[in-house]
């Protein structure tokens, strides 16, 4: 008995054990067990919209750019899954944005249809941009994907295009606040939904095993960039999207749409709530803009507190909120004796 | 009278920065036979493996599969016309369930076309296979993180990726490195089964003893140049051979 | 005018060629892409000055100190915040860069946005070359910029400790059982990294006034060059410098100023699409080593 050393043991709670199964639905404990964390998240973004009258036009506001860095942080968070570590979500958002743009103002197309349409052609586009680079292992996509809408920038602003510093304004409005903020509300919860069952079919599996060992991936006959390809284009989807919808919002698209802002915001939301999950993606947006937004009397300080908070979480909590919480939900922790363990 | 091979690899080189890993290395293979490629570390055995199957490209050479010359073609399209590999250094998805590793082979073109690469099979089948490569039926270790495996255990599973793909030639490299005897002379039955169903099978192999028990015919490497070729016998009685790699290898035994 | 786009031309890829030597070298050595590298180059500049005004130290003795402090920055920078999180690609990605933002947006908080600052040129005044005036800091800029290329070269081509790192950065399983600690070898690397970064600042600066956004340009520009040349390879890296150097000295020249940013994006996109590893790049794709 002279070192008698603990491990944490995590066992799972007995209602999580017995909520596994169908059976659960048949116990009101049981149901709500499993509907209080789902309720948790939906209930707050369906009433929110509604209290426009109590908190205000600028929270509401805050709430959109919320939903937007969501998308985004979706986005990111499919192509982590694929191992494809994204530093420019710029890129594809202000893709959306110019093509909306260019849809509503030269083909005069209504948002209903400029917007869909931005959202499939500014994928398509990005992706067979990206394609090239997809065949590269490493650190290579996030370098490019950095360099490249920063770049878009610098161009736009020294040569004038695509309406230079001022962007493209004009572009036809979008019906209200409220009802933006419920499809956008809608769109999350396809996204989150959707992707969390996405990643779960036989497809996804073969998505995350590129990320895991992409050599064993391609000796078991299939072809990896391909593959790689479709979930470029897929997590393309709601960040051009976001991009699109918010050029009609405020009824003009700038440079800025590529600014840094937008690939970083999006990648401090995932690595807060949590990469892999999505559910991670949409915790992390909605605590990181109200916070930035009440840091906005700090200045550019504000940059450097959530640059730090980045790097606590990326060193020392690599889980993220959300895989915390499951855990702490689901599961009991307790120290044993590593002998007991040994005699068992 | 000869039958059309198989496969066949003619003249095939790679260099890598002025040394030639693969230098103008040929042979045939007649269906259903079973080829073992021997030589000392560094001989090029691996590049070699890797120009057939794609995962490499050869500087001059042709790969011939039934007729069709595959000579640098993308990995997945070599896998998908029929001809599926091991890797000497095994790796797991070690973030998914064991039984779930054997789902990507399981969904790639040429496994759905098969039976039990359907949608909903594939569990299924996959839990089949592992039980066929020697997972005991009923253990919980299916249902284990990939990443927790044993070494021994991941070769296994690389050979039931393999088999998965239902393919006509299966290449094997180092498929006896890190097994244990035991484990190894579970394995051989199952080998010989493979062939007799049909399967030609090219195995890399240090272990010439265990190897022997399953090929008919060896060739061996050495600094990239093939400089044997025949029954097992034949081979070891070469004194080239026994120069380069098995003197050596009684040394170190 | 010939001469003095061939001059300038010049000038302009040494400028690239310094800015992207650091990263280039760190991420050669140890695959740590040091998305900090910006942040580094500026904070030289920032120390350097801090240095010159508030000790009153002479101007050569700040300069050294300056990369020996900002080398140790990189280093522990490794040891603190990377090596927690070594080997996995995102993490670190994501930490260089968090350390990057955070010291920029540092410094623009602590108020270093007046036109207040600049650096001292290492000699003042200039030379007529071929009926073009340069100003001897452009023409010190080439000189190191090439001697440190030489250098290099040599520290990792002919020296134990440089194959050493090389070594480690190619297989680090390996490397670890030929006794070198990796860990010890990264570190070397990213404060090497920082230190290069430092000098190139320090080399550059003086050319105009220090404004933080220069971080931000820094990283990009260090990103286009090693992109475009191909990242691990010294070849790439001057290549990389010398076209881009030439072709936005030529597109102002003839086009317009405002064109020379184009070049840039350009580039890389024709690279991605040629040759999406780099010039001289060998990426791995999906092969196995021998």
């Amino acid at each position: 008995m002279a070192n008698v050393s603990y491990r944490k043991e995590r066992i799972d709670r007995g209602i999580k054990a017995r909520t596994d199964d169908i059976f659960a639905i048949a116990s009101l404990q049981e149901t709500l067990y499993l509907l209080f964390p789902r309720l948790l998240l939906i209930v707050p973004l369906v009433v929110f919209p509604l209290l426009q009258g109590i908190i205000g036009a600028y929270w509401e506001t805050v709430f959109l750019i919320a939903l937007v860095v969501t998308l985004l942080a979706l986005s990111w968070d499919l192509l982590a899954s694929v191992g494809l570590v994204s530093l420019g979500q710029a890129l594809f958002y202000g893709v959306g944005g110019y093509f909306t743009a260019f849809l509503s103002n030269y083909l005069g197309l209504p948002p209903l249809i400029s917007i869909p349409l931005a959202t499939v052609s500014g994928a398509s586009v990005c992706t067979l941009l990206l394609y090239p680079v997809l065949r590269l292992r490493g650190v290579y996509f996030g370098l490019i994907t950095f360099a490249i809408p920063l770049l878009l920038m610098r161009t736009i602003e020294a040569t004038k295009i695509l309406g230079g510093t001022e962007g493209i304004s004009g572009l036809a409005p979008l019906p209200g606040l409220t009802v933006e903020l419920y499809v956008m509300v809608a769109i999350a919860f396809v996204g989150v939904f959707g992707l969390r069952r996405l990643i779960d079919t036989d497809y996804g599996l073969v998505l995350r095993a590129i990320r895991d060992n992409d050599r064993s991936v391609e000796a078991g006959g299939i072809n990896v960039p391909w593959y790689k390809a479709q979930a470029v284009f897929i997590a393309a989807l709601p960040a051009t999207f976001a991009g699109a919808f918010i050029a009609h919002h405020y009824q003009v698209v700038g440079m800025s749409a590529f600014a840094l802002d937008y690939s970083v915001l999006p990648l401090t939301a995932v690595v807060i709530g949590g990469p892999g999950s999505f559910a991670g993606a949409l915790l992390g947006a909605f605590v990181l803009v109200p916070l930035s937004e009440t840091l906005r009397q700090f200045g550019t300080l504000r940059v450097v507190i959530y640059s730090v908070i980045l790097l606590i979480f990326v060193v020392g909590l690599p889980e993220g909120i959300f895989r915390f919480a499951q855990r702490k939900y689901q599961q009991f922790e307790r120290l044993v004796p590593m002998e007991e363990v040994a005699k068992e | 009278m000869k039958q059309q091979p198989i496969l066949k690899v003619a003249d095939l080189s790679k260099s890598f920065g002025g040394v030639h890993a693969v230098n103008g290395v040929g042979f045939e293979l007649q269906p259903g036979e079973t080829l073992g490629i021997i030589g000392p570390n560094g001989s090029g055995k691996s590049t070699l493996i890797n120009l057939i199957t794609g995962f490499v490209k050869p500087d001059s050479g042709k790969v011939i599969f039934r007729g069709q010359d595959i000579t640098g073609a993308p990995p997945f399209k070599i896998v998908t016309s029929g001809i599926a590999r091991s890797f000497q250094m095994a790796r797991s998805f070690s973030s998914m369930p064991v039984y779930k590793n054997l789902i990507v082979p399981l969904y790639s073109a040429r496994a759905r076309k098969l039976k039990g690469g359907q949608y909903g099979d594939r569990d299924e089948t996959a839990i089949h296979l592992l039980e066929e490569v020697g997972f005991e039926r009923d253990s919980s270790v299916p249902y284990k993180l990939a990443g927790s495996l044993p070494h021994g255990y991941v070769k296994r599973l690389e050979l039931a990726r393999c088999l998965a793909l239902d393919p006509e030639i299966i290449i094997l490299d180092e498929l006896f490195s890190g097994m244990s005897m035991s484990e190894v002379a579970s394995i051989l039955p199952l080998l010989e089964r493979i062939n007799e169903e049909g399967k030609t099978l090219i195995m890399v192999e240090h272990r010439l003893r265990e190897l022997f028990r399953v090929v008919n015919r060896a060739i061996v490497l050495n600094f990239g140049t093939k400089i044997a070729e025949g029954t097992p016998e034949e081979v070891v009685a070469v004194q080239e051979v026994r120069d380069a790699y098995l003197g050596s290898e009684t040394e170190d035994a | 005018m010939e001469a003095s786009v061939l001059l300038y031309g010049l000038v302009n890829s040494a400028v690239l060629m310094l800015t992207a030597l650091g990263f280039s070298l760190t991420f050669g050595l140890s695959g740590v892409a040091n998305f900090a590298h910006g942040s580094l180059y500026l904070a030289a500049g920032f120390i350097a000055w801090m240095i010159l005004h508030y000790l009153g130290l002479p101007f050569m003795l700040s300069v050294v100190l300056t990369i020996i402090i900002v080398g140790i920055l990189g280093a522990a920078m490794y040891r603190y915040i990377l090596m927690p999180v070594r080997g996995i690609a995102l993490s670190e990605v994501i930490a260089t860069f968090a350390v990057g933002v955070a010291i920029l947006e540092f410094f623009r908080w602590a108020g270093f946005v007046t036109y207040d600052f600049n650096l001292p040129s290492f000699v003042k005044g200039g030379v007529e070359i071929a009926g073009v005036d340069v100003d001897y800091q452009r023409v010190i800029i080439i000189g190191i910029g090439a001697g440190l290329a030489a250098l290099l070269w040599y520290f990792s081509h002919k020296t134990k400790i440089g194959l050493a790192l090389r070594g480690m950065a190619q297989d680090e399983y390996t490397a670890l059982s030929l006794g070198i600690d990796s860990d010890w070898a990264a570190a070397i690397s990213v404060g090497l990294g920082a230190a290069l970064a430092a000098v190139a600042g320090l080399a550059i600066l003086p050319l105009g006034l220090i404004s933080i956004n220069i971080g931000y340009d820094v990283l990009l520009i260090a990103l286009a060059v090693t992109v475009l040349g191909g990242l691990e390879s010294t070849t790439g890296l001057m290549v990389g410098s010398l076209i881009l150097g030439f072709a936005s000295v030529i597109t102002a020249n003839y086009l317009g100023p405002q064109w020379s940013e184009v070049v840039y994006l350009v580039a890389i996109v024709v690279v991605l699409a040629i040759k999406p590893s780099g010039l001289f790049g060998k990426f791995k794709e999906l092969e196995e080593r021998v």
